[in-house]
């Protein structure tokens, strides 16, 4: 017996259960074309899920080996005079490829950051005639003496690398991470 | 005893379970997001129950679609 639901018949005139599996997936009728098409955006939404499980144990697995990594090491960057008043150098702190910024303004004043922006990671140049770190990016703007963004799309503060001066050199001694 | 469904039903159905699902996936995607921003600003605790969580919607979404094959089945 045919169902009311069903508008089209198969060619072999079998019922719909004892067709192959592709005429029920590209279907005939508007109303189970409706109802498979809305079903496999469903499936496609289930996989979305998936990738997005998948990125939350990416971060949660990441998370687990920086805290295995311990303390950072103390790195020589350079003469603390070698820098002079208004002036700035570009380091790495810890690896090669963590590239920091130390500006010094005035005689004993040394300011150390990490150059990424935290909004998108491009490098923030120092502008000292108005006391912040520029990201020319988006325009963004970080307080020279605290790192805290005062102006664009940042919202975090930068990373301060903390510095010490041991026998006139200047050392980068850990970072500080700051909400 | 197991209902069926009109295809009409079936079709008012999958509507409805793909609303809860697209409800479920922006919800992940906002865990996601604000995982990652404390992630980076190395507020540590927030990571774990945001996985929980994520996981636990992708188990409801996962039991919606499975749903939706056995009711199909009917």
């Amino acid at each position: 017996m045919k169902s009311p639901d069903q508008l089209s018949v198969p060619p072999d005139g079998r019922p719909y259960h004892d067709q192959p599996q592709w005429r029920n997936d590209f279907p005939i009728d508007w109303p189970q074309d409706e109802f498979v098409a809305r079903r496999d955006f469903t499936k496609f939404l289930v996989l979305t899920s998936f990738a997005f499980v998948v990125g939350q144990l990416w971060i949660t697995v990441q998370n687990f080996f920086r805290k295995r990594k311990g303390a950072l090491p103390i790195v020589r960057i350079t003469r603390a005079d070698a820098i002079p008043v208004g002036g700035s150098l570009v380091f790495a702190y810890p690896a090669a490829h963590d590239t920091c910024i130390v500006v010094r303004t005035g005689a004993q004043q040394y300011f150390a950051y990490d150059q990424k922006c935290t909004h998108l990671s491009c490098a923030v140049v120092p502008d000292l005639a108005h006391g912040r770190f520029h990201c020319p990016c988006h325009n963004g703007s970080f307080d020279l003496r605290t790192g805290i963004p005062t102006a664009g799309p940042p919202r975090r503060p930068l990373e301060r690398i903390l510095l010490e001066i041991r026998d006139g050199d200047l050392y980068a001694i850990g970072r500080e991470v700051r909400a | 005893m197991k209902r069926t469904f009109s295809r009409q039903q079936k079709t008012t159905i999958v509507f409805g379970i793909l609303s809860i699902a697209v409800m479920l996936v922006i919800l992940q995607l906002w865990l996601l997001t604000a995982t990652m921003n404390a992630y980076l600003a190395h507020q540590e605790r927030v990571i774990i129950p945001a996985a929980i969580a994520s996981i636990l919607c992708f188990a409801l979404n996962l039991g919606l679609l499975s749903y939706i094959y056995r009711m199909e089945r009917r």
